[in-house]
C-alpha cells in the first residue's frame, strides 16, 4: 500500500508541476509557452498510438503516420461532404481508423485471415503473426503504408478541401492550439486509466510481460492483441482528426508525424504513458525553440541529435530512468 | 483433429469409454495423449507418448533434464501445438483448441520459472484469473480468498516482483487454482525452495489434491516431495514414457536410476 501510494504521489506531482509551468508561462510568456506546449502535444499525440502497438505487441508500424491520415480524411469528408459537426466527425476519424486497424491486424499482423484462407485450402497456416518480429513488422507496415499513400492519391486525388480551424485566438495565437494541449492531457489521462484501471487494461499488461502465462490464465490474448492495435489504430486516427484543421489534406501527410513519433517512443522507453509523456515534455521545448528559431528543418534535426544523445545516455530511455529513480527513493525509504 | 465428441473421432482409452457408456459401465479418464509428438528443427521433445491421467488424481513426472517433461504439459495446455498426436480431455479432442479455452474446460498450469506479473501488485496478480469469470462482490470474496490461501494477506497492494520466491510460487499456484480447474499442472513448484516452504506446497498441493478433487500432474526434481504427494509416478526419458509405478517401485528400479540418476546398475537393460 505504501509503495502504491509513493507511486502515485511522484505521478501527482509531476502533473502538478507540469499544470503550474503552463499557468506560470501563460502569464509570465504567453506566446512562448503556448508554442512550446503545443510542440509537446504535437509529439505526445503523434506517439501515442505508435506506443501502445510497440510497447504491448512488438510491431513497429512503419504505416502509423497513414493511420493518421485515414482519421483526418475520415474527419475531414464527414464534416466537409456529409455535414457532421467537427466533434462528431473527429469521433468518425477515430472509430474509421480503429476499425481500419481491426482489419490491418486480422489480415497482415496476426495473419489470421490468410491462414484461415490457407487451413481452408492447402491445409495449413500461410504466414507467421507478425507479434514480436519488429524487422519483420517495419517491412510489411512499410509495404501498406507505401499501398496507403497511393491508394489516398488515385481515389481522392493529390489533395482534399480543409476544415477552417475552429476558435480565435488568444495572444496572438490560436485557441485551437491551446485546446490541443488540454485534450491531450485528457488522452493521456483515459489511457493511463484505460491501461491500469479496468480489466482489460490488466489483461493487456499480463499479455505484453507474460503472453504464455497470461494464455494459461485463461486469457484470450489474440483478442487482447486485437484489441489494442485496434485502440493504438483508433488513437492515431484521433490524431489525424485532431490535427485535420491545421493541415492540408494530402497523401503524404502522415510523414509529418512519422519523425517526432519515432523519436519519442526510442526516447521514451517501455512505458506507453511516463514515457510517451515525458519524452514529449523534453522533445517539445527542444522542436519547440529550434523551429521557431532556425526553422522547421533545424527542429527535426535538433530532435533527431536529441534522440541519439538519449540512446547514447538513456538507453532504456526515461522510463528506464524513471525507474532507477523509483527504485532508488523505494530502497532508500 | 478438431474438437469434437463424435466417439469415433476420440483415442483409444475414450472409445473404449463410449463402449463402456453403452453397457453402463463408466470410465473416469480425465486425461490422454495419443502418439504425441513434439519436433523443435531437428531435436524431438516428445516423441509418441501416450500418457493418461484419472479424476482426482495426483501424478508426478520425474525424469532427466530434456526428457520432455515441461513440453509435455505445454502441449497439454496448448502453448505448444504439437507436431503430431492428440490430446483428449474429459472424452473430447481438445488437440486443436486454443489455451484459454482449455483453462475454461478446466485446465491450469503454473510454469516452471515464477511467472507471477512483477510489475502487477499481489491483488492485480489475483485477480487476473477470477476477472475472466466473476464481478463485483463474487470477485472481490474470491481475489481475498485466493490471496490468504497464498499466506500472502498484507500484501495486496505490494508489487509481485519484491516478494520471496516461495511468496511468488505460493502466489502462482493460488492463481492456477483459483480457476477451479479439474486439472491442474504444476512445472517444478518447489525447485529452489527452503525445507519449510517446501513443506507448505506440498501441504497445499496435497490439501487442494483431497478436499477439493483436483487432479495434478507435477513435474519436480525432488523426490521426497515426489514421494510425500504422489499416487503415482511417470518417468519420462528421450521424450516418451520411460516406466510409470509407485514411488517404491520406480525408486527400485535399476533401469530408472541409470537414466536419471546416472547410476550403474549392472545389468543391461
Amino acid at each position: 500500500m505504501k509503495q502504491a501510494l509513493s507511486q502515485a504521489r511522484y505521478g501527482i506531482a509531476a502533473v502538478v508541476a507540469v499544470v503550474a509551468l503552463f499557468v506560470i508561462g501563460a502569464l509570465a510568456a504567453p506566446n512562448l509557452t503556448f508554442r512550446v506546449y503545443y510542440a509537446v502535444s504535437f509529439i505526445v499525440l503523434a506517439a501515442i498510438g505508435l506506443a501502445i502497438i510497440f510497447g504491448i505487441m512488438g510491431v513497429i508500424n512503419l504505416a502509423h503516420g497513414e493511420f493518421i491520415l485515414v482519421g483526418a480524411y475520415a474527419t475531414t469528408l464527414s464534416v466537409t461532404k456529409l455535414g457532421v459537426p467537427l466533434p462528431a466527425g473527429m469521433l468518425v476519424g477515430a472509430l474509421v481508423t480503429a476499425l481500419f486497424g481491426l482489419v490491418v491486424e486480422r489480415v497482415i499482423i496476426s495473419g489470421y485471415v490468410p491462414n484461415w484462407i490457407g487451413q481452408q485450402t492447402v491445409g495449413r497456416d500461410l504466414i507467421k503473426p507478425f507479434y514480436d518480429r519488429l524487422a519483420d513488422s517495419m517491412v510489411a507496415t512499410f509495404g501498406l503504408s507505401l499501398i496507403m499513400v497511393q491508394g489516398a492519391r488515385i481515389v481522392f486525388g493529390n489533395s482534399i478541401n480543409q476544415i477552417g480551424v475552429p476558435f480565435g485566438s488568444t495572444a496572438g495565437y490560436p485557441d485551437y492550439r491551446i485546446a490541443l494541449v488540454g485534450i491531450t492531457a485528457g488522452v493521456l489521462a483515459v489511457v493511463y486509466l484505460l491501461f491500469t484501471r479496468t480489466d482489460f487494461g490488466t489483461r493487456v499488461r499480463a499479455t505484453m510481460q507474460d503472453e504464455q502465462t497470461a494464455m494459461a490464465l485463461g486469457i484470450n490474448t489474440e483478442r487482447t492483441y486485437m484489441l489494442t492495435f485496434a485502440i493504438g489504430s483508433g488513437l492515431a486516427g484521433f490524431t489525424g482528426a485532431l490535427f485535420a484543421p491545421l493541415l492540408s489534406m494530402q497523401p503524404t501527410l502522415g510523414s509529418q508525424f512519422l519523425v517526432e513519433a519515432f523519436v519519442a517512443v526510442v526516447v521514451g522507453g517501455a512505458s506507453v504513458v511516463v514515457g510517451t509523456s515525458l519524452s514529449g515534455l523534453m522533445l517539445g521545448p527542444i522542436d519547440a525553440l529550434f523551429s521557431d528559431e532556425f526553422g522547421e528543418f533545424a527542429g527535426r534535426i535538433a530532435l533527431l541529435v536529441a534522440a541519439m544523445l538519449a540512446l547514447r545516455f538513456l538507453p532504456g530511455g526515461i522510463t528506464g530512468v524513471v525507474d532507477r529513480l523509483r527504485d532508488r527513493m523505494e530502497g532508500g525509504s | 483433429m478438431s474438437e469434437s465428441s463424435d466417439p469415433a473421432s476420440l483415442g483409444p482409452n475414450v472409445r473404449q469409454t463410449a463402449a463402456e457408456m453403452a453397457t453402463g459401465d463408466r470410465t473416469e479418464t480425465l486425461l490422454q495423449t495419443e502418439d504425441l509428438v513434439k519436433t523443435f528443427g531437428g531435436f524431438t521433445a516428445t516423441d509418441s507418448v501416450d500418457f493418461a491421467i484419472e479424476e482426482g488424481e495426483l501424478r508426478c513426472l520425474i525424469g532427466p533434464n530434456g526428457a520432455g517433461k515441461s513440453t509435455l504439459l505445454k502441449l497439454i495446455t496448448g502453448t505448444l501445438t504439437p507436431t503430431d498426436g492428440a490430446v483428449y480431455y474429459n472424452g473430447h479432442d481438445i488437440t486443436d483448441l486454443a489455451p484459454n479455452k482449455r483453462v475454461d474446460r478446466g485446465i491450469s498450469m503454473k510454469f516452471q520459472v515464477p511467472s507471477v506479473y512483477g510489475d502487477l501488485t499481489v491483488r492485480e496478480n489475483a485477480r487476473l484469473p477470477i476477472q475472466q469469470f466473476a464481478d463485483g462482490a463474487e470477485r472481490r470474496q474470491l481475489v481475498r480468498e485466493s490471496i490468504d490461501a497464498a499466506g500472502l494477506s498484507g500484501y495486496e497492494q505490494v508489487e509481485a516482483s519484491t516478494l520471496s520466491h516461495g511468496q511468488q510460487q505460493q502466489l502462482e499456484i493460488s492463481m492456477a487454482a483459483s480457476l477451479e480447474p479439474d486439472l491442474l499442472l504444476l512445472d517444478e513448484p518447489v525447485a529452489g525452495l527452503s525445507v519449510d516452504e517446501r513443506a507448505k506446497i506440498a501441504e497445499r498441493v496435497t490439501r487442494l489434491n483431497e478436499d477439493e478433487g483436483i487432479a495434478f500432474i507435477v513435474i519436480e526434481h525432488d523426490t521426497d516431495f515426489v514421494g510425500e504427494i504422489a499416487d503415482k509416478v511417470t518417468v519420462l526419458d528421450e521424450g516418451d514414457v520411460f516406466r510409470e509405478g509407485s514411488i517404491e517401485e520406480i525408486e527400485s528400479d535399476p533401469a530408472v536410476k541409470r537414466i536419471y540418476l546416472g547410476e550403474d546398475d549392472g545389468g543391461d537393460e
